[in-house]
């Protein structure tokens, strides 16, 4: 692993050590900085991340990152700079949009309907597949009831993957919160994204539960070959999935490359993993 | 085609019986599973052309008659599948405890020279790729579920349904040659060979032969009434010779339907929606239901929680009699239909029991109430005793004839003696043929006459005919006299009462029994809260002369009980105390899995015991603790000891 990713150009492709092609980047990040009034988010941020790759952004708390993710979905709009996302400049854009354009993303504080079924949830992540009106859907007659019958039937090999069979009628309000992460993912996963971004999949979770949610991390990209970029605060999670890793601190880029480049980076190690003092 | 009939008419093979199968009851389901929410069902016509095409696809692959075929999964009907191609090309299917951990699997796998293994999935194949160095013989892995494997080297790994489709194309040379293997069997080659769990020293793998298992599950399937429109969850691990006659032996010689769960953790769930009419389940699954209804009930509302109880108290008073076809007034009957339609039967359908026509536990010792519980609901639950070695059946319970203290008469076929020391020993068509490459254990348990030991000491009840167990062989000793000690048997009696948590009776080489008595702190604390009776400390609590008269009381009952069996009538309590202290693992009085360590018990206690036999009153003691961090201290106390009122076997009769 000691190529330099960075000397890559953003239209080659590569495979890893592990066998897995990476291809050309889906989205570029260029020159990003975002302001809230008079505070700087973030600060002429460029990055970009590869088709297939599991790509991860660290640093300290307030360094901008779940920001960061937000302007990789479209719901912030950098006021300078420009994200090119399957080869187009992007505009700012409205909610429905931003759903429609092949984002998913889970939260850091989780974001399910509390009262709703497990089965339920991950079916709102279909919604974008489902083309009847509401009407249709609501006396259930003609094509809305053989387009539920599909999408349930998608939503089940979801189940299925993420071995959640036994909590299928549960109201995910009474689940564990690692389990409610997985439903989490498991909604995120069935709107079939071509990028998925993982707000700190791990947080709060045991160490079980973390060797479960890396392991499906790992699955997901490697069985249905979806790019992923995530949040994480444990650094040995981090080196252990990402191919790549950006580093933010105080807003702004400070390291950027793959785990090992990344780990001896003397700016990261200052930031974030602690001054030694040898 | 007239050899084919014939073939079918033998029956004696696995292979002839699912043929037989797929030609009379073609369209009936032989086999369920629910997979991505929904139950998938196969016919026997089904079942039986998926099994040609997988037999004939291992024998592409170079399966040979006699090879080992290990199969490490869950319950699914594609591992039944396996077990069955596997016999058709005359290889011995060995089935695996599939949450072993890696260096578990390994020996039993290196023992049996593996040379193809089915694994479930990812995490199987794993565990087979850690070992492999062990595994010289190994030519091929087949799994189910591809998922995260697909980076693999795939000289050895083979997907499931790429060996079916090998089949399907496989050449008629080979087709033909499938056939021959299945002629040449009979009903004394090997069925399946299944690893004892080992509890002391390496597991040994018993040998079954056709005969084995065939003529057991006949004489069961006939015992039970059962057939072709049964159904049956399969849930038991695959490895556990239960689930092997159940779900193999029984499903093939009736023709039922075997149901496989989605997961382990949807069990419950899919119980319920499949409503099986033969179950079988260990004691501790019955107590953990009746203790989750417990609890459920404590949180109803106070007109359903007195309608529950209203009606619960009538089904224990006649459920069991109307259950085993006794007289019961008219009155009753009718009350306790109208139980069955307020609480019984929405209860039943809840559990997923409903149907159950034929229950069985075993294992373990049932406590009454447990028992009596699901009997009075209309459950026909009963006991069966076995082992591995005999194809599972030796003992079990006629309909109309069961009690929670015995495990039954022989099972059709068995024949039981009992030797001069207590140990039970049996003769059956189901007797195993030998434990494999181990032919010194094989002639220790196994006699030149048939006899098999079980390890087990019990008797024959005289009047009856039923057979009881009482303990471990070696831990059934002799007091004074010469009369039988078993403190097991009374012990285990003591823990069925809910106030008494642990209890340890001594007596070897003694002239009459005693006993240590630890109370559970949850539900005695419970009667002391609803009796005002103010304790703050386990130590308070066990010292409380009431709590003392509750135990004595208990201890009495058993006493009674216990006199009513001649060969035990020694074994009754003459003297006790409670302990001032729970009895701990941390302390080294317990094993890990709660197991009491006589020794060690005897040792530290050594001056409580010489009390109980000294005629004293009370004792003050002073006991060294270890405490979860792992430092010590000293607790003492000054205990009690009581008397208990010894009963005459005269009493008892008259």
């Amino acid at each position: 692993m000691s190529r330099k990713t960075a000397s890559l150009d953003s239209r080659d492709s590569y495979v890893t050590a592990d066998g897995r092609t990476i291809g050309p980047a889906v989205m570029e990040m260029q020159n990003i900085t975002l302001r809230f009034g008079g505070v700087v988010a973030i600060q002429d941020i460029s990055f970009d991340i590869r088709e297939g790759e599991i790509r991860a952004i660290i640093g300290p708390n307030g360094a901008g990152k779940s920001s960061m993710l937000n302007v990789i979905n479209g719901f912030y709009h950098p006021q300078e700079g420009h994200v090119i996302y399957k080869g187009e400049v992007r505009k700012p854009l409205k909610p429905y949009e931003i759903a429609h354009q092949g984002i998913a993303r889970t939260f850091q504080n989780i974001a399910l309907f509390k009262g709703m079924s497990t089965l339920d949830n991950i079916m709102t992540g279909r919604l974008t597949h489902m083309k009847t009106g509401m009407l249709a859907q609501a006396l259930w007659w003609g094509k809305a009831q053989k387009e539920e019958v599909e999408n349930r039937a998608f939503v089940e090999q979801i189940v299925d993957f993420l071995e959640i069979q036994s909590i299928r009628k549960v109201p995910v309000g009474r689940l564990p919160y690692g389990l409610q992460k997985r439903v989490e993912l498991g909604r995120a996963l069935a709107a079939q994204p071509s990028l998925l971004l993982l707000d700190e999949p791990m947080a709060g979770m045991n160490v079980e539960e973390k060797e479960d949610m890396s392991r499906f991390i790992l699955d997901v990209n490697e069985e249905f070959g979806t790019t992923i970029a995530l949040i994480e605060h444990d650094m040995s999670v981090v080196m252990d999935l990402a191919d790549r890793v950006v580093v933010m601190d105080y807003g702004r880029k400070i390291g950027d490359g793959t785990p090992d480049e990344v780990r001896s980076n003397q700016a990261v190690i200052d930031a974030y993993l602690g001054v030694s003092h040898d | 085609m007239a050899a084919a009939e014939t073939s079918a008419a033998r029956r004696d093979t696995v292979p002839r019986l699912l043929a037989f199968n797929a030609e009379h009851y073609a369209d009936k389901p032989a086999y369920r599973e629910k997979e991505f929410g929904i139950w998938q069902s196969w016919s026997w016509a089904e079942a039986k052309s998926e099994i040609n095409k997988l037999a004939t696809g291992l024998l592409t692959i170079g399966l040979k008659p006699g090879d080992h075929v290990a199969l490490l999964g869950r319950n699914r009907p594609y591992f039944y599948w396996a077990m069955i191609a596997a016999q058709t090309n005359g290889a011995v299917p060995v089935p695996v405890y599939q949450d072993s951990v890696a260096d578990e699997i390994a020996y039993v796998l290196a023992h049996c020279s593996a040379r193809y293994i089915f694994a479930e999935d990812q995490e199987q194949v794993d565990k087979i790729l850690e070992i492999q160095d062990k595994l010289p013989e190994l030519k091929a892995v087949i799994y189910l579920d591809e998922g995260g494997m697909r980076k693999y080297d795939r000289s050895q790994l083979h997907n499931y349904r790429d060996i079916q489709a090998a089949g399907e194309n496989a050449s008629q040379k080979q087709k033909a040659d499938l056939a021959k293997r299945e002629a040449a069997q009979t009903g004394a080659d090997t069925c399946a060979m299944l690893y004892t769990s080992g509890t002391t020293g390496q597991p040994k793998g018993v040998v079954l032969s056709n005969d084995n298992i065939i003529k057991t599950a006949e004489a069961s399937s006939d015992f039970d009434k059962l057939n072709v429109n049964d159904s049956v969850l399969a849930y038991l691990p695959m490895a556990w010779v239960g689930d092997f006659i159940f779900s193999m032996g029984q499903a093939m010689w009736t023709g039922f339907c075997v149901c496989c769960p989605e997961s382990n953790e949807t069990m419950q769930h899919d119980l319920r929606e499949i409503g099986p009419s033969y179950f079988f389940a260990p004691p501790r699954y019955f107590e953990g239901v009746l203790t989750n209804v417990m609890i459920r009930m404590e949180d109803a509302g106070k007109f359903k929680q007195s309608l529950f109880h209203y009606f619960m108290d009538h089904a224990q008073k006649v459920g069991g009699n109307i259950l085993d076809g006794r007289a019961v007034s008219t009155s009753d009957k009718l009350k306790y239909w109208l139980g069955r339609l307020l609480i019984y039967g929405p209860l039943l359908n809840t559990l997923g029991l409903s149907k159950v026509r034929v229950g069985y536990t075993a294992g373990e010792a049932i406590g009454p109430e447990i028992f009596s519980f699901y009997r009075s609901l209309g459950i026909n639950l009963k006991q069966l005793y076995g082992q591995t070695e005999a194809s599972v059946f030796i003992t079990q319970q006629p309909d109309g004839q069961v009690r929670s203290d015995t495990v039954g008469v022989p099972s059709p076929g068995v024949e039981i003696k009992i030797s001069d020391n207590g140990e039970v020993f049996y003769r059956s068509p189901g007797t195993f043929v030998e434990y494999y490459k181990n032919p010194k254990s094989t002639k220790e348990t196994k006699d030149k006459q048939g006899w098999v030991a079980t390890g087990d000491a019990g008797f024959m009840e005289k009047d009856t005919g039923h057979l009881r167990i009482i303990d471990r062989a070696k831990d059934v000793g002799k007091m004074k006299d010469g009369r039988l000690f078993a403190p097991k048997y009374v012990e285990n009696k003591l823990k069925f009462y809910p106030t008494i948590l642990e209890a340890v009776v001594f007596g070897a080489d003694r002239d009459m029994c005693t006993a240590f008595i630890n109370i559970d702190l949850q539900a005695v604390g419970n009667w002391a809260e609803r009796n005002n009776i103010a304790y703050s400390s386990y130590q308070e609590l066990a010292g409380n002369p009431d709590v003392y008269k509750m135990v004595q009381n208990h201890i009495n009952e058993i006493n009674r009980d216990v006199a009513a069996d001649e060969m035990l009538s020694g074994c009754q309590i003459h003297r006790f105390l409670i302990l001032h202290k729970e009895l701990d693992a941390d302390d080294g009085e317990l094993t890990r899995t709660r197991k009491v360590r006589r020794r060690v018990i005897q040792d530290k206690f050594k001056e409580l015991i010489d009390a109980l036999y000294g005629g004293k009153s009370e004792i003050f003691t002073k006991t060294q603790v270890t405490y979860e961090d792992g430092t010590s201290g000293s607790i003492s106390a000054t205990l009690r000891i009581e008397d208990a009122v010894i009963s005459s076997a005269q009493e008892t009769a008259a």
